[in-house]
C-alpha cells in the first residue's frame, strides 16, 4: 500500500491501517512498539544462541579443540551480555507487557506513549554499542563485569559495551515507569486492583524492580568506565578503591534483575494455566501479593553472590537467611498453580505444555538455589557448573518457557493467524527434552567440581559434557522450529476469525476483532466481573457501554 | 513566591532559581574542599550534606514533587528508602568484617 492512511477493504486493525516504514518506526501505538521489540530481541536471541553453540561445541572435547581460551572467554561474555541485557530483561515486559497491559486493563494505550517509543530507541542504541564492542574484538569480562579485572586489566572495548548496557538499562527504566503509571491511572471503570489479571500484578512488581534497581547498575557500570578512562579510584585498591564494593552495587540490581526475568513469566503462567484448565487461579490474592513480596524481599538478598569473596561472615549469615525467605513466595505460587489445574479440564495445547514445563523446571531451579543459599554448600558449589545449571534452570527453563508460552498463547491475538499446533507441540517437547539433556548433567559436573568459565577440562568429565553438547543441539533445534513456523504462519497460518480462539477470559479476548484496531476499544469497557470468571462462561468480563452503562454487581473473590 | 501555584504551569523563575541554588552549592562544595585541616570523616559529612541538599532541590522543584499528590511522594520516598537499604546492607558488611566470632579466631 502506497498511502499512509488506510484504504483497504478489510476492517482496519493495528497492523494494516498504516503500512509505511515510518508508520512503524515513529509509532506511538503500544502494540506496534511491542512488535518492534519482538523483532529486535528475536534477532538478539539468535545471536546469543550462536555464541552458546560455539561454547558447547568447544566443550564437546576435553581439550577444547575449537576455540582458544581467549576466544572462549569472549564467547561466554558475548553470550551472557546479549542474553541477559538484550534478550531476557526486555523479553516479556517489553513485548507482552507492552502489547497486553493496556488491553488487559481496558485502556487505549500506555500512560506515556512517546516515552515508550523512546525506550525502544534507547534499547536499540545500547544494543548497537554492545554489538560494535563485540565486533571490534569483543570483551572477556563475563556478563558481570567484575572489578578489578574489568576496571584495571581487561583489554578491548569494555567501556563501549558498558555505555551500551547503560542505555539499554534506561530503556528498561522507561518501560517500568510507564507501566507503573499506566496501572495506577488508566484502569477502566470497574477494573479494581483485585480484578486485575495476575499478569498485570506481575508486571507491576517487575516495574517496581526496574525503576528502583536499574539506576544503580547503570551508574555502577558507568563508574567502571570512569575508572578505566580517568583512573579515578573507586574499585581499584591501588587508587584507594574497593573491588568488593563493585559486587555489592552490581548485585543490588542484578539479583532483583533475575526477578525482572522470572516475575513476568510467572504472570504468563497464571494466565495460561487458568485458560487451559478453565478454572480461576486458585488463591488469587496470594499469587498477586507473592509477586510484590518477591519484588521487595528480592532486594535484600544480593550478598548470596558474595559468600566466598571476603564479605563479612555476619553479613553472609543474614543474606543466607533472607535468601531462604525469598523462596517462600515462589513456592506459594507453585502450590497455588497446582491447585488451579487440580481437577480442571486440562487442554494440552502448546502454551499449556510450555506452562507445565515451566512448573517442573522452575522448581528444580529454585530448589537448587536453596543449596546455593546455604553458606556451607555454597563454598563447594560456587563458580562451578552447578551455578550454571541452577541459573539456566530458572532463566531458560523458567523465563524462556514462560516467554514461549506467551508467544503461542497470544499469537492469534497479535497476528490474527494461528500457528500450526502439531509443530508447536513437537517444538515444546524438543525444547523440554533438549533443555534437560543440556543442563541436568551440569549439576553433576558442578558437584564433581568442574569450574565454570574454562574452555578445557580433565578427561573424566567428557561423557557428561558430550551429553550436554548433544542436548544443546536438540534444544537449538527446538528453538529454531518456532522461528520457522511462526514466520511461516504470518502468511500461511489459519486466519483466526473468532476473537477468542482459546475460550479464555480477560478483556484482551473480548475485543471486537482478533487483531485489535489501532485504538483498542471503540468505547472504554466497564468491568463487572473478577478475573478468570470461568464459572460463568457465557458472561464477559466487561461490556461496552451502549446505549447506557448498567453496572451489574459481580462478586469478587 | 513562584512555588505556591496549584496549576501545572510553573514560571520560568522557578527553574532559574533552582539553577542558581545548584550553582551556589557547587561553589560551596568546591570551597569546602579547600578548607585546611578538615579531618577526613568531616569532609565526607560536609560533601554528602551538600549533595543531599542539592538532590532535594532538584526533586522538589525540577521534578515537581512539591506540587504533586501523595502517590508521587510515596514513590519518591520509596526511592530514598531503597537507597538506604543498599547503603545499610553494604555498610553492614564493611563494619562487621573485622568482628571475631570468638577470641583468637584465625585471620
Ligand atoms: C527465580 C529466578 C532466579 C534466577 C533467574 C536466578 C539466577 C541466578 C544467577 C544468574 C546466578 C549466578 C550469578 C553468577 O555467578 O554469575 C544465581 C546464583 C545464585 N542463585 Fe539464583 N536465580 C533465581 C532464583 C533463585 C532462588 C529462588 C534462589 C534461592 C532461594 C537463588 C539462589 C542463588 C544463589 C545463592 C546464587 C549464588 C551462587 C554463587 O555464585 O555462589 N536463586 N542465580
Ligand atoms: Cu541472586
Amino acid at each position: 500500500m502506497a498511502t499512509a492512511t488506510y484504504t483497504g477493504t478489510e476492517k482496519p486493525n493495528y497492523l494494516n491501517w498504516k503500512t509505511t516504514v515510518a508508520s512503524w518506526l515513529l509509532t506511538y501505538d503500544h502494540k506496534r512498539i511491542a512488535i518492534l521489540y519482538l523483532v529486535s530481541i528475536s534477532i538478539f536471541f539468535l545471536l546469543g544462541g550462536l555464541a552458546a553453540a560455539f561454547i558447547r561445541l568447544d566443550l564437546a572435547t576435553p581439550k577444547g579443540d575449537l576455540l582458544t581460551s581467549d576466544i572462549y572467554n569472549k564467547m561466554f561474555t558475548t553470550h551472557g551480555v546479549i542474553m541477559i541485557f538484550l534478550f531476557l530483561i526486555p523479553s516479556i515486559p517489553a513485548v507482552f507487557g507492552n502489547f497486553l497491559l493496556p488491553l488487559m486493563i481496558g485502556a487505549r494505550d500506555v500512560a506515556f506513549p512517546r516515552l515508550n517509543l523512546l525506550s525502544w530507541y534507547f534499547f536499540m542504541a545500547g544494543a548497537l554499542l554492545v554489538l560494535i564492542a563485540l565486533f571490534r574484538g569483543g570483551i572477556d569480562t563475563g556478563w558481570t563485569f567484575y572489578t578489578p579485572y574489568s576496571s584495571s586489566f581487561a583489554k578491548g572495548e569494555v567501556s563501549l559495551a558498558i555505555v551500551g548496557v547503560f542505555l539499554a538499562g534506561f530503556a528498561s527504566i522507561f518501560t517500568g515507569i510507564n507501566f507503573l503509571v499506566t496501572i495506577h491511572k488508566m484502569r477502566a471503570p470497574g477494573m479494581t486492583w483485585f480484578r486485575l489479571p495476575l499478569f498485570v500484578w506481575a508486571m507491576y512488581a517487575t516495574s517496581l524492580i526496574q525503576v528502583l534497581g536499574t539506576p544503580v547498575v547503570a551508574i555502577t557500570l558507568l563508574l567502571v568506565a570512569v575508572e578505566r578512562t580517568f583512573r579515578i579510584g573507586i574499585f581499584d585498591p591501588n587508587l584507594g578503591g574497593d573491588p568488593i564494593l563493585y559486587q555489592h552495587l552490581f548485585w543490588f540490581y542484578s539479583h532483583p534483575a533475575v526477578y525482572i526475568m522470572i516475575l513476568p513469566a510467572m504472570g504468563v503462567i497464571s494466565e495460561v494455566l487458568s485458560a487451559f484448565s478453565k478454572r480461576r487461579v486458585f488463591g488469587y490474592h496470594f499469587v498477586a501479593f507473592s509477586s510484590l513480596a518477591i519484588a521487595i524481599i528480592g532486594f535484600l538478598v544480593w550478598g548470596h553472590h558474595m559468600f566466598s569473596t571476603g564479605q563479612s561472615m555476619y553479613a553472609g549469615i543474614v543474606f543466607s537467611f533472607l535468601t531462604w525467605i525469598v523462596a517462600i513466595p515462589s513456592a506459594i505460587k507453585i502450590f497455588n498453580w497446582m491447585a488451579t489445574i487440580w481437577k480442571g479440564r486440562v487442554h494440552w495445547d502448546t502454551p499449556m505444555l510450555y506452562a507445565l514445563g515451566f512448573m517442573g523446571l522452575f522448581v528444580i531451579g529454585g530448589l537448587t538455589g536453596l543449596h546455593l543459599a546455604a553458606m556451607a554448600t555454597n563454598v563447594h558449589l560456587t563458580d562451578t557448573y552447578f551455578i550454571v545449571a541452577h541459573f539456566h534452570y530458572v532463566m531458560v527453563g523458567g523465563a524462556i518457557m514462560g516467554y514461549l508460552a506467551a508467544l503461542h498463547f497470544w499469537w492469534p491475538k497479535m497476528t490474527g493467524r494461528m500457528y500450526p499446533e502439531g509443530w508447536g507441540k513437537l517444538a515444546a517437547m524438543l525444547v523440554f527434552v533438549g533443555f534437560n539433556l543440556t543442563f541436568f548433567p551440569q549439576f553433576i559436573l558442578g558437584y564433581m567440581g568442574m569450574p565454570r568459565r574454562y574452555h578445557s577440562y580433565p578427561e573424566e568429565w567428557a561423557v557428561l559434557n558430550v551429553l550436554s553438547t548433544a542436548g544443546s543441539s536438540v534444544l537449538g533445534f527446538g528453538y529454531l522450529l518456532p522461528v520457522i513456523y511462526l514466520t511461516w504462519s504470518l502468511k500461511y497460518g489459519k486466519v483466526v476469525t473468532e476473537r477468542n480462539p482459546w475460550g479464555a477470559r480477560g478483556l484482551e479476548w473480548e475485543l471486537v476483532d482478533p487483531v485489535p484496531d489501532p485504538h483498542n476499544f471503540e468505547r472504554i469497557p466497564i468491568v463487572t466481573r473478577p478475573a478468570y470468571d470461568y464459572a460463568h462462561p457465557e458472561e464477559p468480563t466487561g461490556f461496552v457501554p451502549k446505549p447506557r452503562p448498567v453496572v451489574v454487581g459481580g462478586k469478587d473473590g | 513566591m513562584a512555588g505556591h501555584s496549584e496549576s501545572h504551569v510553573h514560571p520560568v523563575s522557578l527553574y532559574t532559581r533552582t539553577l542558581w541554588w545548584l550553582m551556589a552549592l557547587l561553589v560551596l562544595t568546591v570551597a569546602a574542599g579547600f578548607i585546611p585541616n578538615v579531618p577526613n570523616w568531616l569532609g565526607v559529612v560536609i560533601a554528602l550534606t551538600i549533595a543531599v541538599w542539592k538532590a532535594t532541590i532538584v526533586i522538589m522543584n525540577f521534578m515537581h514533587v512539591r506540587f504533586s499528590g501523595k502517590l508521587a511522594w510515596l514513590f519518591a520516598g520509596a526511592g530514598f528508602f531503597w537507597l538506604l537499604i543498599m547503603l545499610a546492607f553494604a555498610f553492614a558488611d564493611y563494619v562487621s568484617r573485622p568482628w571475631e566470632p570468638f577470641h583468637g579466631w584465625p585471620e
